[in-house]
C-alpha cells in the first residue's frame, strides 16, 4: 500500500467530515447561532474576554492542543499494525474529536465562558465535580512525568539534538526580549527564530553532547529527568513573556514547517507501507488491541485535554458562536492530521520488514523512536536532507512539543496544589514555590516510581495516561449530553461516543489491573485502582444525572 | 496574476504583521496584563496614599541613603535656591 494514497485516503475522510458531518452538527445540534451574542463580546475586558478572529483563535487552539501525544500514541499503537491505528485515528477524530471539542466550546460558551470543570459541578452534581479535579490532576501528573521520560530517552537516543534543543530555549528567551522592549518587529523576529533554530537544527550533527551512561551514581536517563524537571519548574514560575511565550510562538511556527516538511516528503518519495496492515504476530507480552488500542492513541483520535483549552481559554475569545465550528472541529481535525502522520512514518520509513519488527520489538518500544528513525528515513530519501539532520529536526520537533506540554502542565498543577491549600487552609502551599515543588515531587516520584530506579520505566504508564484523559473527555461528553437532553435535543451524537469511551476505558483498566498484578508493580496498582474507582463513579454519575435531566425535561414539557 | 502595486504590498504586509502580532500574544494577553494589572495596582497605592497625606513607608527607608547622597543633595538644593532642605525627613545643613 502506498503511503501517499493512505495519506490522501485520511485527509479525504477528514475533510468530508469538516464538511459534511461538522456542518450537520453545528446546525442541527448544536444549534450554533451567529447572532448569539458571546462572552467575548458582552465581558470583553482587555484581559480575558477578547473576541479574536477565527483564523487567530484557531492557530492558538491547535497549537495549544497538539503536543507531542499524537505523535507518542499513534507511533506505539503502530505495533498491532497500520490500519487499526488509522482507522482509529480517522474516525476518532470525525465522530468523536471533533464533537467533543466543538461541543465543550459550545458548552462554554451557553455558560459564561466557564471551564467544563466548574460546568460539571452545576450540570451534573458536586461529587461529579471532585471526581473531575481528581482526574484532572491525575493527567496533569502524568502526562509531565511520561514526557520527561519521553524527553529523557529522545536525548540519550540523539545525542544529535542536544544543542538545537536547548539552544531553542535560548533562542526563545532572546526573541522574548527582542519583542518585550520593541527592539525588532514581530515579522522580523519570525524569521530570525526559524532562521536560528533550524539553523541550530543544521549544526546539531557536528556536536553531539551524549550524557554518559552513569553520572554522578545516577543512570544518564535519570540525570536528564532531574534536569527537565528543574528546568520546567523554572520555566513555570518565571513571568510568561521572558520564555513561555516567545517559546511557544517558536513552536508553533515549527509545527506548521515540521508538518509541511513531512507531508512534502511523503508526497514526494511515496514510500510503501513497510508494516503489516494487521499484525497477528505481535510481540510477547503486547496487551490485546481491544480495548488497548483506543487509551493508546488518546490525542489525535480523542482527548479530554482538548476540554480544558476549548473551554478555558478558547471559549472566551470566540467572537461569532458559529465559529466554533472552525475552531473546535477544524482543531481537532489538524490534530489527526498530525496523528496520520505520525503513523505513516512510523510504518513506511523503514527499510524492511524486519527493521521495522527490530523497532517494535516490544509494547511499549518504536514510540516517538520510531517516529524520528521513520521519518527520518522518509525525508533523507524524499528531500535528500542528510538522514542525521532530518533526525535532528524530528527530534527537536517531538522534544519541543513534549516541552511546552511539561511545563505549561507544571504551571496548571501548580495552579491545584495552591487551590487545595486555600480549600484546606494551608497558608503555605498558596505560595508558588512550594507548590511547584510540590507538584515537581508528585511527578518525579511517578516517573521513578513507574519501574526502574533510571526513569526507565516511565513510559509503562502511557496506556494508564490514555485512559485517564479518556475519563477527562467522557466527563466532558457528559456535560455536553445533559445540556442536550436538558434543551430536547438528539442526544445519541454525543451520548454513543461517551458509552464507547466509558465501556473501553474501564475495560482497559482492568487489562493493566492484572498486568499491573502479573508484574508486581504495585505502585502502578494503586494507580490504576484510583483510575478504576474514578471511571466508575463517572458511568454511575452519567446514569443518575441522565435519568433525572430526562425526567426533569419530560416534566417540564 | 495582476501585479500588486506598493501600497497594496504594504497594506498586505501590514495585515501580516497584525496577524502575527495577535497569534503571538494571544495566548498569554490574560497573563500578561494581569501581571501589568498588579504592578499598577502598587504604583496606584502609592500615588493615592501620597495625596491622602498618608505617609509613605518608603521614605523612611530612603534615609538609608542620606550619607551617600548628602554631597550631591546639598549642591542641587543650593541651585535651587533653598538655604536649607526642603524636605522633612531628609535633612541638610
Amino acid at each position: 500500500m502506498s503511503a501517499a494514497i493512505l495519506l490522501a485516503i485520511g485527509l479525504v475522510l477528514m475533510a468530508l467530515g469538516y464538511f459534511i458531518y461538522s456542518k450537520f452538527i453545528a446546525e442541527k445540534i448544536y444549534r450554533l447561532d451567529p447572532d448569539y451574542r458571546t462572552p467575548a463580546n458582552e465581558f470583553e475586558d482587555g484581559i480575558d474576554f477578547v473576541p479574536t478572529n477565527k483564523f487567530v483563535l484557531w492557530g492558538h487552539h491547535f497549537t495549544s492542543v497538539a503536543g507531542a501525544a499524537p505523535i507518542v500514541g499513534p507511533a506505539i499503537a503502530v505495533i498491532w499494525g497500520w490500519a487499526p491505528a488509522f482507522a482509529w485515528v480517522v474516525f476518532g477524530t470525525i465522530f468523536f474529536a471533533g464533537v467533543h471539542d466543538t461541543g465543550a466550546i459550545w458548552a462554554s460558551v451557553r455558560n459564561k465562558a466557564r471551564s467544563v470543570g466548574s460546568l460539571t459541578g452545576d450540570v451534573v452534581g458536586k461529587r461529579a465535580r471532585s471526581i473531575f479535579m481528581i482526574v484532572i490532576f491525575l493527567v496533569l501528573l502524568m502526562v509531565n512525568a511520561v514526557f520527561a521520560v519521553v524527553i529523557a530517552n529522545l536525548m540519550m537516543s540523539f545525542p544529535t539534538a542536544v544543542v538545537p534543543v536547548w539552544g531553542a530555549i535560548i533562542v526563545a528567551l532572546i526573541i522574548g526580549q527582542l519583542i518585550y522592549r520593541r527592539i525588532l518587529s514581530l515579522p522580523v523576529v519570525s524569521v530570525l527564530g526559524v532562521v536560528a533554530l533550524y539553523a541550530m537544527i543544521w549544526i546539531g550533527p557536528s556536536v553531539p553532547l551524549q550524557m554518559p551512561a552513569e553520572v554522578a551514581g545516577m543512570s544518564g536517563n535519570a540525570m536528564w529527568i532531574l534536569l527537565l524537571f528543574l528546568y520546567a519548574a523554572i520555566a513555570s514560575v518565571l513571568p510568561v513573556w521572558v520564555l513561555l511565550q516567545p517559546r511557544d510562538y517558536i513552536n508553533g511556527l515549527q509545527l506548521f514547517v515540521g508538518l509541511i516538511v513531512l507531508y512534502g516528503a511523503i508526497v514526494l518519495l511515496n514510500p510503501t507501507m513497510i508494516a503489516p496492515m494487521l499484525n497477528i504476530d505481535v510481540p510477547a507480552g503486547t496487551p490485546s488491541m481491544v480495548p488497548l488500542l483506543f487509551v493508546t492513541i488518546a490525542c489525535g483520535a480523542i482527548s479530554g485535554f482538548h476540554g480544558l483549552v476549548s473551554s478555558g481559554t478558547t471559549s472566551k475569545q470566540l467572537n461569532r458562536e458559529t465559529d466554533a465550528r472552525f475552531v473546535g472541529y477544524f482543531g481537532a481535525i489538524g490534530e489527526g492530521g498530525l496523528a496520520l502522520a505520525a503513523i505513516l512514518v512510523a510504518s513506511a520509513g523503514f527499510a524492511s520488514l524486519a527493521d521495522w519488527q527490530a523497532m517494535y520489538s516490544a509494547f511499549g518500544q518504536g514510540g516517538v523512536k520510531a517516529f524520528v528513525e521513520g521519518g527520518a528515513f522518509i525525508i533523507h530519501n524524499g528531500l535528500g536532507v542528510p538522514e542525521v539532520t532530518a533526525a535532528t529536526l524530528l527530534t527537536v520537533m517531538a522534544a519541543l512539543f513534549a516541552g511546552t506540554t511539561m511545563d505549561t502542565g507544571l504551571r496548571l498543577q501548580r495552579y491545584i496544589f495552591q487551590e487545595w491549600g486555600e480549600i484546606y487552609k494551608q497558608e503555605w502551599m498558596t505560595k508558588p514555590l512550594p507548590a511547584t515543588l510540590l507538584a515537581v515531587g508528585t511527578c518525579l516520584l511517578l516517573a521513578f516510581g513507574a519501574g526502574g530506579a533510571d526513569g526507565s520505566g516511565g513510559m509503562i504508564i502511557w496506556p494508564l495516561f490514555g485512559t485517564t484523559n479518556q475519563l477527562l473527555a467522557g466527563l466532558t461528553l457528559l456535560v455536553i449530553t445533559v445540556m442536550l437532553v436538558h434543551l430536547r435535543r438528539p442526544m445519541w451524537f454525543t451520548l454513543a461516543p461517551l458509552c464507547f469511551l466509558l465501556v473501553m476505558t474501564v475495560i482497559a483498566l482492568l487489562f493493566q489491573l492484572r498486568s499491573f498484578y502479573e508484574t508486581g508493580n504495585w505502585f502502578l496498582l494503586g494507580l490504576d485502582i484510583v483510575v478504576l474507582v474514578a471511571a466508575v463513579l463517572v458511568a454511575l454519575e452519567c446514569a443518575a444525572a441522565l435519568k433525572r435531566h430526562r425526567a426533569l425535561a419530560a416534566s417540564e414539557s | 496574476m495582476s501585479s500588486k502595486t506598493p501600497s497594496e504590498w504594504r497594506a498586505w504586509l501590514g495585515r501580516a504583521r497584525f496577524f502575527l502580532e495577535e497569534v503571538y500574544s494571544t495566548r498569554y494577553r490574560g497573563a500578561i496584563a494581569r501581571a501589568r494589572r498588579d504592578e499598577d495596582d502598587l504604583f496606584m497605592l502609592l500615588v493615592f496614599a501620597e495625596m491622602m497625606g498618608v505617609p509613605n513607608p518608603a521614605a523612611y527607608y530612603t534615609l538609608e541613603l542620606q550619607p551617600l547622597l548628602l554631597e550631591r543633595f546639598h549642591d542641587w538644593h543650593k541651585r535651587q535656591g533653598m538655604e536649607h532642605s526642603p524636605l522633612d525627613h531628609f535633612r541638610c545643613c
